[in-house]
């Protein structure tokens, strides 16, 4: 970790130690752990006081259904002016995959936190339009779940 | 007006939509200017556009569902099909994210030839882009000669992969093969033509009193928003914001090569075509400097378990025939854990989440595409705008539907 993030990661840490419960870092990469419930203050605290302007990419993953949390939110920030990485956390069981959105933060997260929930089913509370986006708004199911099949469960028609 | 007619108006509903109220307008999915099958539902208050917003998914064929099906080297052929005209960009993300997660050093040649092959498909990139958008405003002779230039470089990526429009070119660890005899001579040819075709649009757009006042002024996003909304590449630092991976998080050698980043503080469509304009040149100067390192060496890392060996090595040598079986039958694990790659694409960050559970497929690998993001911001540009100019502000943000739909 370079000093650079080292502080960021420090003064984050001094603030509220429970933003916070775990900082892996892997192929010069830094991942922070933020409990659900307050990946919206840290987000603003990154972008605000840390200069996170830009996020990156916002993305979900599932680990399995046999995983208990089932589902992953990443959250990777960007600055302009500095040009350091992050990535925050997050996450979610698989009877309440429901996190707060960060769209008033960052707008980009609008679709990305759709599309996440299109393939994922996580839910984006306070989303302004959480739609379907690349499948269909009829579509049953997330296909990008590992219990999803890869194949669909029967032909999907058109009408 | 007879009662049928006037029946059918009242069941349609086209009586409510008179002149004075909003109108909703479709445009799409098959139409022209709309690059692909991008479905846009317009909210027209007359000619002027008060909301927009895109209908996307039409080319949706879960690429991101196939990576976690396929073997690390059998997805590469999967990153061609996303953004068609710069297949070589998602190559070498999705290369480069299994490199860093098996912690592999690419030899200098191999480098060098990745810088070349990027450079020029980011110029054959920008020529499609250029011919598109020219087309979509109404001068139809430049796609003409744009595609003249592109069909020089495609013929290049050809010569050196095999395939024009899906490369697979780089593998994890190297290339799939060397350069073929005559490639330097040949680009060289083709840059020696290239100065006189920028010249070519130049004098054909750039001086275009029509061109001007179709593009200045329109589509206008303020820095502040330009963040916000996410942009990266051309279309940020259309917006004034000094920024280009290349440069501030450099990839394959990047550092090392003499280069500048052309920002536009204007934010409009024009200031976009200007910037993309511009890096076409510097594109040209980075593609002079690869030519110059070209040193013979290896292709290849050293990494037995991992990259093919050479047909050559596997008749004398018995290690190196169970090597080659192993990979192409059963694959090679990539040790656990989840790497973010970002790279500067033609269209602006390419990042790939990839994460490994040590296994020969990974578990996961997301694409963030610059397309989807810039798309994204479309309705923010062209609130408030002519219908017309909406044409003009989606050719400005380059997006191709492969890669938004995934």
């Amino acid at each position: 970790m370079t000093e650079k993030l080292q502080e960021f990661v420090e003064k984050l840490k001094s603030l509220n130690p429970a933003w916070v419960t775990d900082v892996i870092e892997g192929h010069g990469e830094v991942t922070l752990m933020v409990p659900g419930e307050s990946i919206v203050d840290v987000c603003r605290f990154m972008k605000v006081e840390q200069g996170f302007d830009l996020l990156a990419d916002l993305c979900g993953a599932d680990r399995g259904p046999e995983e208990d949390p089932r589902f992953e939110v990443n959250y990777h920030l960007f600055s302009t002016k500095h040009h350091n990485r992050l990535r925050l956390k997050v996450l979610l069981s698989e009877d309440d995959p429901h996190v707060m959105t960060v769209t008033q933060i960052w707008k980009t997260a609008n679709w990305h936190e759709r599309e996440t929930y299109d393939l994922l089913g996580v839910i984006f509370d306070g989303h302004p339009d959480l739609r379907r986006i690349l499948l269909p708004s009829d579509f049953d199911g997330h296909a990008l779940r590992k219990d999803y099949p890869l194949r669909g469960y029967e032909p999907y028609s058109l009408n | 007006m007879s009662t049928v007619v006037e029946n059918i108006l009242d069941q349609t509903g086209v009586l409510d939509q008179s002149l004075e109220s909003q109108m909703t307008l479709s445009m799409g999915p098959q139409h022209p200017s709309t690059h692909g099958v991008l479905r846009l539902d317009l909210k027209l208050d007359g000619e002027l556009v008060v909301n927009v917003i895109p209908d996307i998914g039409y080319l949706h064929t879960g690429m991101e569902k196939l990576f976690e099906y396929k073997k690390y080297q059998q997805g590469i052929v999967i990153t061609d099909r996303m953004d068609y005209l710069n297949p070589l960009g998602n190559n070498l993300a999705y290369v480069m994210a299994a490199e860093k997660l098996l912690d592999l050093e690419i030899p200098e040649r191999a480098q060098v030839i990745r810088v070349l092959m990027c450079e020029l498909q980011r110029i054959a990139s920008h020529m499609v882009w250029l011919g598109t958008h020219a087309l979509d405003i109404g001068a139809m002779s430049v796609f003409f000669y744009c595609f003249r230039q592109r069909e020089k470089i495609l013929n290049l990526i050809e010569s050196a992969s095999g395939g024009r429009m899906t490369p697979s070119y780089f593998r994890i660890g190297g290339l799939m093969m060397d350069l073929p005899a005559g490639f330097e001579r040949r680009c060289n040819q083709f840059m020696a033509d290239f100065p006189e075709a920028m010249n070519t649009f130049e004098t054909l757009v750039t001086g275009n009193t029509i061109w001007m006042s179709r593009t200045k002024g329109v589509g206008y996003i303020s820095t502040e928003d330009a963040i916000d909304w996410g942009l990266t590449g051309p279309c940020l630092r259309g917006s004034g914001v000094d920024l280009d991976l290349r440069r501030d998080n450099p990839y394959t050698g990047y550092e090392t090569y003499d280069f500048d980043v052309p920002t536009e503080p204007d934010g409009d469509v024009w200031a976009r075509f200007r910037v993309r304009m511009r890096e076409c040149y510097e594109s040209y100067k980075i593609v002079r400097q690869a030519l110059d390192r070209l040193k013979p060496g290896p292709i290849k890392a050293d990494a037995p378990k991992v990259v093919l060996p050479d047909r050559d090595d596997m008749r004398k040598h018995m290690d190196s025939l169970i090597h080659h079986f192993l990979i192409v039958a059963e694959g090679f694990n990539v040790p656990p854990g989840e790497v973010y790659m970002p790279i500067e694409a033609s269209k602006g960050e390419l990042g790939v989440y990839m994460k490994s559970n040590g296994g020969p497929k990974p578990e996961r690998v997301h694409f963030r595409g610059p397309s989807f993001v810039n798309l994204s911001a479309l309705p923010a540009m062209s609130e408030g705008e002519m219908i017309a100019d909406v044409v003009a502000i989606i050719g400005s943000l380059d997006i191709v539907l492969g890669e938004i739909d995934r």
